[in-house]
């Protein structure tokens, strides 16, 4: 046993120290200096005050901007420190209870609309920090928020539009709208530009 | 199911089929000690820890010696992963102030990450401090893959050889694995993640201004949204490659800052399978039999595609219980569609799918959406992946291995059928054989059974539960089966960092990875010892579609007939149950 | 054509005493130390006292479920064990009919004992043969039971063995050569021997016979003992799902707020159907039958290890003559010299063999008689000598004197090199054409003799070896089972490769001596081979004991008995080709019944789940794609289909699956689609069936 302990200690020891710091120290030296921002987990700046990462989505109720996902994060929605999925079942009644209160915010935001509602908008999603809507939940939202901040819905999908990060090389994944960037950009129209 | 979902399917394929041999053939150099281009980088550091560690990598070991170095090595691993956890709050590198992790946790996280399982009952950015993720988890999420990958080299070695002792030497293939295969595509596939936004620090967690504040759930205020931080790609790229599956954050690969992009959602999904698919290569190039290889390959990979178009379809057809709410679960180009609930936007229903099926096909357990709020067959094909014993691909190494396990228990009874006394590849399969294999497909099923037993009658175990009806029947299942077979992916609505979940998961890991290694071994000890049995025509071939065809048939009722009667109470059930 | 490749079997026999025996002694296989020897079948015994405790706790009114559920599911669980221990008795059945028989031959003999170093005419004193001592010598003589085994040290006699071979006709036994070996209990019918004793009696021959016949010293198989492992394993892996079943269900209704958890009887019914009980249970019934299946073929193996050996045997090392050829060269052709006429040379060809016994000679005779309508002439009445063989002149032949004249015809046969010197020596020649002939038919793997008048060369008579009929079939046969055959020849390389491309062997050793023999079969062992052979001569022991299915003829030596590993009561070489194939059987037979066995559980389950939770989860009848009529009788038709399928293939456990000389993969494609796709389809079926048959009579 101990002919075996010597060459298992110090293994583990070397590989701690190859592994477990060089590693790990040499990707974070080579990132920071090449990837800055990216590997500092591309925070957005705004008026020289942090209002979160490009990344990361935010909780949105107030019927002048656009919706995010569904966050199940605890103990409040978009806990970027507590990332978390619902991990409701399918049959499980607080996700019909959840999906049905979505709803009834929705419509109640807005109850002029009477399209169906896309489904990634009434469904949590799996970090619960999830920075994307589908175009269709933006397009769906369009008609509230433009009446709301008194903007042309035109000039809205044309918001969306800059604001969707599409397909990686137009096939991978899914095209998804940037919520904070887009209610970020929404902030900076003047509403003069109105109905 | 979209055209452009199945496109992905199909590239994603298509590009492991590309990678499988030039990987396959390198792996193969490694293993078999020939000279490699890394040589001028890697084998100075290489020569550096035989030095120090006093070993003399000529000399070859059996398999008792083997398995004692393999054993002792992980149990180090887990005392020093523990200790790590236990002391991390005096240590530097905690710019959050983390506490020492409770013992029972602490516990079951070492062993979990030691037997490359990666279940986490903790959360990762609310637990753990930077040098814990980096000198505790990352260390072993190498360590534990070359673990595999040696015992895998030790057993391939076993059936290429003939009238000899020994195997290899446990030490040389572990070092090997870690620096000529892992460390290199890891140091790549990291800083390609941080490319995409994976980040990769050490600063403290960041902190910024909702745009729009919040309320917790008690009603208070929140304006400030704290994003964690942390050296994150370094340590998401060896949990793929090394099919590991341990999240630096708690959501996984769902979490922006793991996998910002489709794209690294796509590496991540290669990564963890591409070593699977090249060791079958590798071993066809090892036994001398390439063609050995591509078979098991095509088994594989044909219960592979089956899984995914599978829970392809049951995903895209999303929830009917949400139809008629007035939700559009029709797929467009606007519109992912399908089942969302737990699914992240920006990878739709296809990646998504993707990642699950490569993920508990694999024993990487690695998740980008949650399997919990998958629907009933959704669910189901995970846990029926897992249930085959990760040998579709399967964990680095183990999965190869387990594979062939497979292959022995086919070859006998298809020998029979023949009416040879069965024989693989020149070795006469005996009873010694034939009690290794029965020993190996016989310990994981049961302990998955009896551990979800003991869990659905005693309290502690049902206090866990997230989810009513035969759901929360399918929740402990899946715990167990996920850590019976080192898998660590889970119904994460289950409250599994309890003690009594703790200490039984630590014991179902541990069984599921060394009680399975050592028979392992053995069964390549016993193989190599064998006189060589010319192949004629009498000899049954192992690389033809009817061969392939029966391998599966072996695997399926052999993996699925045990589970089958607890799959009718879970999600089985849950099937019928929906709304249809 | 010699009946060498017909299969020379004995009936089935199974009288309805078998049947009988049979019966009574599957009842006493339920013993729990000899079910205990079975695990699969343990565990059904297990369960069905367990079930049996449950009706009995049901007729006392505190049940799980009606009495007469439980008590017919305990029935057919009973059945179920029933049924594997009848294959069992009904296979050592046959055997012990047989070893009946051979008792009798056994039963206690007197033994005329000599002296040591005595012989024949020395006083003898008369004991029962059980105080014999190995070593000592007895006298038998006609009339006389042979006491025990023994080797013949003086005299000759014909024996009656047909107490072990079964055949009538009487053998020769004489000291020295390769008919020296007597048996215990067989009847010496003329003459006298002395034999000296080589077996203790008891352990004699006969007695090994009967207890392997018997199964008394049956051991389980390599490859018996594999199955058994996996068997086992999967019986624990099921033992474990029904066993946490329970739980399962437990928690299940609590969830569902419905029903009532699982029974024990439907877990145990489930349990049972899901092991492998077919295979389970009739996996000794196929070892003994394979034993017994050898024993009809009239070969004797010492051990099943030996029988599945022959099944995976590389190698067949067949000694040409009696094998691949007819035991005898045949004259085939008469061709006469330049400017003779054939009738000339048939004409003194047959009269230089008229007198030839041997059976050259006499197919000389015929040919002659045949061709060219020349009689037999009487000896006597053309006044002639014979001049037999002698290794001086290696030649025979005739001298016939003219009555009256001086004119004397020397007529002789023989070698090439013999008659030349025959004819040189009266001043004749030997043309060139005929020597051209000689080496023609030389070439062409015959034998050719030289026939000569006087000084006057006539012409050669072509000897030829006579291919077996069939023969070459066979042997392509077995090339396609991966099987290479080599012949084993004294003859020179021409002769031999003339005859090897006729019979279609795969190789031959020609001029081959008995320490060749013995160093081919360690090459080819050295490259992994398994080797097969049969002999019979002592000096055929070495190699005998050395290959790995080794069949020595019974007309053989002691010392080649001894050393094989299995005995051709017909001692047929050919035999070696059924040898292989009853291996082959054997394994097949094996693994055709373990997959159907597994198959089958798919169907099992599609029966049992729905109805063990119908009152739980009734969804699950979605499961119920059978529409089985009521959970009862879903769970009855599964378990009596589940053990009438026993009895159904107790005749092919007992016969064999049928062997085909066809490629493993075109054998391993038509097994898996009978025994694995029907395995899977059968229960469908026959469980719908059942459960049509229990709704019509109102049964469940």
């Amino acid at each position: 046993m101990l002919k075996y302990l010597r060459p298992a200690l110090s293994m583990l020891l070397f590989f701690s120290l190859v592994t477990g710091v060089l590693y790990p120290l040499a990707v974070t030296g080579v990132s920071q200096v090449v990837f800055p921002s990216k590997a500092n987990g591309s925070i957005i700046e705004k008026n020289g005050r942090l209002v979160g990462s490009s990344l990361i989505g935010q909780q949105f109720t107030s019927a002048k901007y656009f919706w995010s996902r569904i966050s199940a994060t605890g103990p409040f929605p978009y806990n970027a420190s507590s990332s978390s999925g619902s991990n409701y079942g399918p049959l499980n009644p607080a996700l019909m209870k959840t999906t049905k209160d979505r709803i009834d915010q929705l419509h109640s935001a807005d109850s002029t609309n009477h399209n169906t509602i896309p489904v990634d908008l009434v469904t949590a999603s799996g970090s619960g920090l999830d920075p994307h809507i589908s175009i269709a939940a933006a397009l769906y939202q369009v008609p509230r928020v433009a009446r709301e901040r008194h903007i042309s819905e035109e000039t809205l999908r044309e918001l969306v539009h800059q604001c969707t990060d599409p397909r990686d090389f137009g096939f991978l994944g899914e095209p998804g709208v940037n919520v904070l960037r887009l209610n970020l950009a929404l902030d900076d129209i003047p509403p003069s530009q109105g109905v | 199911m979209t055209l452009i979902g199945i496109g992905q399917i199909i590239l994603y394929l298509g590009v492991l089929l590309l990678v499988t041999k030039p990987l396959g053939t390198f792996i193969a150099r490694v293993f078999q000690g020939e000279r490699t281009f890394l040589d001028p980088v890697v084998a100075p550091l290489e020569r550096l820890i035989y030095r120090v560690a006093a070993i003399d990598p000529r000399k070859e070991m059996n398999w008792k010696e083997n398995a004692v170095a393999m054993l002792l090595f992980n149990g180090c691993g887990i005392v020093f992963l523990y200790l790590l956890q236990r002391v991390q709050q005096v240590l530097p590198l905690n710019p959050q102030g983390f506490g020492a992790v409770t013992p029972d946790s602490a516990l079951n996280t070492a062993v979990s990450y030691v037997t490359n399982t990666n279940w986490q009952g903790y959360s990762g950015e609310t637990t753990m401090s930077y040098l814990t993720q980096m000198a505790g988890m990352t260390v072993q999420n190498f360590l534990s893959a070359a673990t595999g990958l040696a015992i895998m080299a030790l057993f391939i070695r076993g059936i290429a050889r003939h009238s000899v002792a020994t195997l290899g030497n446990f030490w040389v293939d572990l070092t090997r694995s870690t620096l000529y295969i892992l460390l290199p595509l890891a140091v790549i596939l990291s800083l390609v993640l941080v490319s995409q936004g994976s980040v990769q620090n050490l600063s403290s967690y960041a902190s910024a201004q909702f745009l729009q504040p919040t309320a917790d759930t008690s009603g208070t205020r929140v304006t400030e949204q704290v994003i964690a931080m942390g050296p994150a790609a370094s340590q998401v790229a060896i949990k793929h490659l090394g099919t590991n599956g341990g999240g630096f954050f708690n959501a996984n690969a769902s979490h922006p800052f793991e996998s910002p992009t489709p794209l690294t959602d796509f590496l991540l999904l290669l990564a963890e399978t591409c070593i699977a698919a090249g060791v079958c290569y590798t071993y066809g190039v090892m036994v001398g039999d390439k063609r050995q290889g591509w078979a098991l390959l095509t088994a594989m990979l044909l219960i592979y595609v089956i899984a995914i178009v599978g829970l392809y379809a049951a995903e895209s057809a999303g929830n009917p219980v949400l139809n008629g709410l007035g939700v559009d679960q029709h797929a467009s180009a606007l519109n992912p569609g399908g089942n969302m609930e737990g699914k992240e936007t920006r990878l739709g229903i296809g990646p998504s799918i993707l990642m699950a099926t490569a993920s508990t096909s694999t024993s990487t357990g690695a998740v980008n959406s949650m399997h919990d709020s998958y629907t009933p067959l959704g669910g189901l094909v995970p846990l029926v992946m897992m249930h085959l014993g990760e040998v579709v691909l399967g964990g680095v190494g183990s999965g190869l291995y387990g594979m062939l396990v497979f292959v022995i228990v086919a070859v006998f009874v298809a020998g029979l059928l023949v009416g040879r006394t069965p024989e693989y590849l020149g070795h006469k399969i005996e009873p010694f054989e034939m009690k290794m294999a029965s020993l190996l497909i016989l310990i994981m099923p049961i302990a998955v059974l009896v551990f979800t037993a003991i869990a659905v009658v005693t309290d502690a175990g049902k206090a866990g539960i997230s989810n009513p009806g035969p759901h929360g029947f399918t929740e402990i299942l899946y715990a167990f089966t996920s850590q019976g077979n080192n898998n660590g992916s889970a119904f994460a609505g289950l409250n599994a960092n309890t003690p009594f979940y703790n200490c039984t998961g630590a014991i179902a890991m541990l069984i599921g990875r060394f009680w399975l290694a050592v028979p392992t071994l053995a069964l390549a000890g016993s193989l190599a010892r064998k006189k060589l049995i010319p192949s004629g025509e009498g000899t049954l071939p192992t690389h033809t579609p009817l061969f392939i065809f029966w391998l599966i048939a072996v695997i399926l009722v052999v993996g699925a007939l045990n589970f089958l009667p607890a799959l009718a109470l879970g999600p089985i059930v849950e099937f019928f149950m929906m709304p249809h | 054509m010699e009946t060498a490749l017909s299969h020379q079997k004995k009936p089935l026999g199974l009288t309805s005493e078998i049947y009988s025996r049979a019966i009574v002694d599957s009842l006493k296989k339920l013993n729990p130390r000899s079910m205990a020897r079975n695990p699969v079948m343990f565990v059904v015994e297990v369960g069905s006292v367990l079930t049996t405790g449950l009706w009995v706790q049901a007729l006392g009114g505190h049940g799980e479920a009606p009495a007469w559920y439980i008590g017919t599911v305990s029935l057919w669980l009973w059945f179920t064990v029933l049924f594997a221990n009848f294959s069992e008795a009904l296979a050592e059945g046959r055997g012990k009919a047989q070893a009946e028989g051979l008792r009798k031959a056994r039963k206690q003999t007197m033994a005329k004992r000599l002296a040591h170093g005595a012989r024949h005419g020395m006083p003898f004193e008369v004991v029962t043969s059980t105080v014999l001592q190995q070593g000592d010598t007895f006298l038998v003589e006609a009339g006389d039971v042979i006491p025990a085994d023994g080797e013949v040290i003086e005299g000759i006699a014909s024996v009656d063995e047909s107490a072990i071979t079964g055949e009538s006709a009487p053998v020769i036994r004489e000291s020295g050569g390769d008919r020296s070996a007597v048996t215990g209990g067989t009847r010496v019918l003329s003459d006298w021997l002395v034999v000296r004793l080589t077996a203790e009696p008891g352990g004699g021959f006969l007695d090994r016979m009967i207890h392997l016949i018997e199964g008394a010293k049956r051991q389980k198989t390599p490859n018996e003992i594999a199955l058994n492992i996996l068997l086992a394993a999967f019986t624990i892996i099921f033992l474990t799902v029904c066993v946490t079943l329970l739980p399962f269900s437990l928690f299940s209704v609590e969830v569902a707020g419905q029903g009532s958890a699982v029974t024990l009887t439907v877990l145990v019914a489930l349990l049972v159907c899901l092991i492998p009980t077919t295979i389970g249970g009739l996996l000794s019934a196929i070892g003994i039958a394979g034993m017994d299946r050898m024993i009809r073929h009239n070969v004797i193996a010492t051990s099943g290890r030996a029988i599945e050996a022959a099944g995976d045997v590389d190698v067949l090392l067949l000694d040409k003559t009696g094998t691949v050829t007819l035991g005898n060269r045949m004259a085939t052709e008469f061709i006469p010299a330049p400017g003779i006429a054939k009738e000339r040379l048939a004409d003194a060809a047959q009269l230089a063999s008229l007198a030839d016994e041997t059976p050259e000679g006499r197919s000389i005779a015929i040919l002659a008689k045949e061709k060219y309508g020349l009689r037999g002439r009487e000896v006597n009445a053309i006044a002639a000598t014979f001049v037999p063989f002698s290794a001086q002149t290696r030649m025979s032949g005739v001298d016939i004197s003219a009555e009256g004249t001086l004119h004397r015809r020397s007529i002789r046969k023989g070698a090439a090199e013999s008659i030349k010197a025959f004819v040189e020596q009266q001043k004749g020649e030997f043309p060139v054409a005929v020597r051209q002939t000689a080496e023609e038919v030389s070439r062409s793997g015959g034998t050719p003799l030289v026939v000569a008048e006087n000084g006057e060369v006539l012409g050669v008579i072509h000897l030829k070896d006579i291919v077996k009929g069939g023969i070459k079939e066979r042997f392509s046969h077995l090339r396609k089972m991966g099987i290479k055959t080599v012949m084993i020849t004294g003859d020179n390389p021409l002769t031999a490769t003339a005859i090897a491309a006729e019979a279609g062997v795969d190789d031959f050793l020609a001029e081959a001596k008995p320490e060749d023999k013995l160093n081919l079969i360690r090459d080819y062992q050295r490259q992994g081979r398994l080797v097969a052979m049969t002999g019979d001569g002592t000096n055929d022991a070495p190699a005998l004991a050395q290959a790995d299915v080794a069949v020595a003829m019974n007309t053989g030596t002691q010392p080649a008995r001894e050393a094989a590993n299995m005995i051709d009561l017909d001692s047929n070489p050919t035999k070696l080709l059924e040898i292989v194939e009853i291996g082959k059987q054997l394994l097949m037979t094996r693994g055709t019944l373990t997959t159907f066995s597994i198959a089958n559980d798919v169907a099992k389950y599609f029966a049992i789940i729905p109805a063990a939770f119908a009152t739980t989860y009734p969804a699950l009848n979605a499961l119920n794609i059978m529409k089985l009529s009521s959970p009862e009788s879903a769970i009855l038709s599964a378990v009596i289909f589940n053990a009438l399928i026993i009895v159904a293939l107790i005749p092919l456990a007992l016969k064999g699956v049928k062997y085909r000389p066809v490629s493993a993969v075109q054998l391993l494609r038509r097994h898996l689609l009978i025994y694995g796709v029907g395995g899977v389809v059968a229960p469908f079926v026959g469980i719908k069936l059942i459960d049509l048959a229990l709704a019509a009579f109102g049964w469940a």
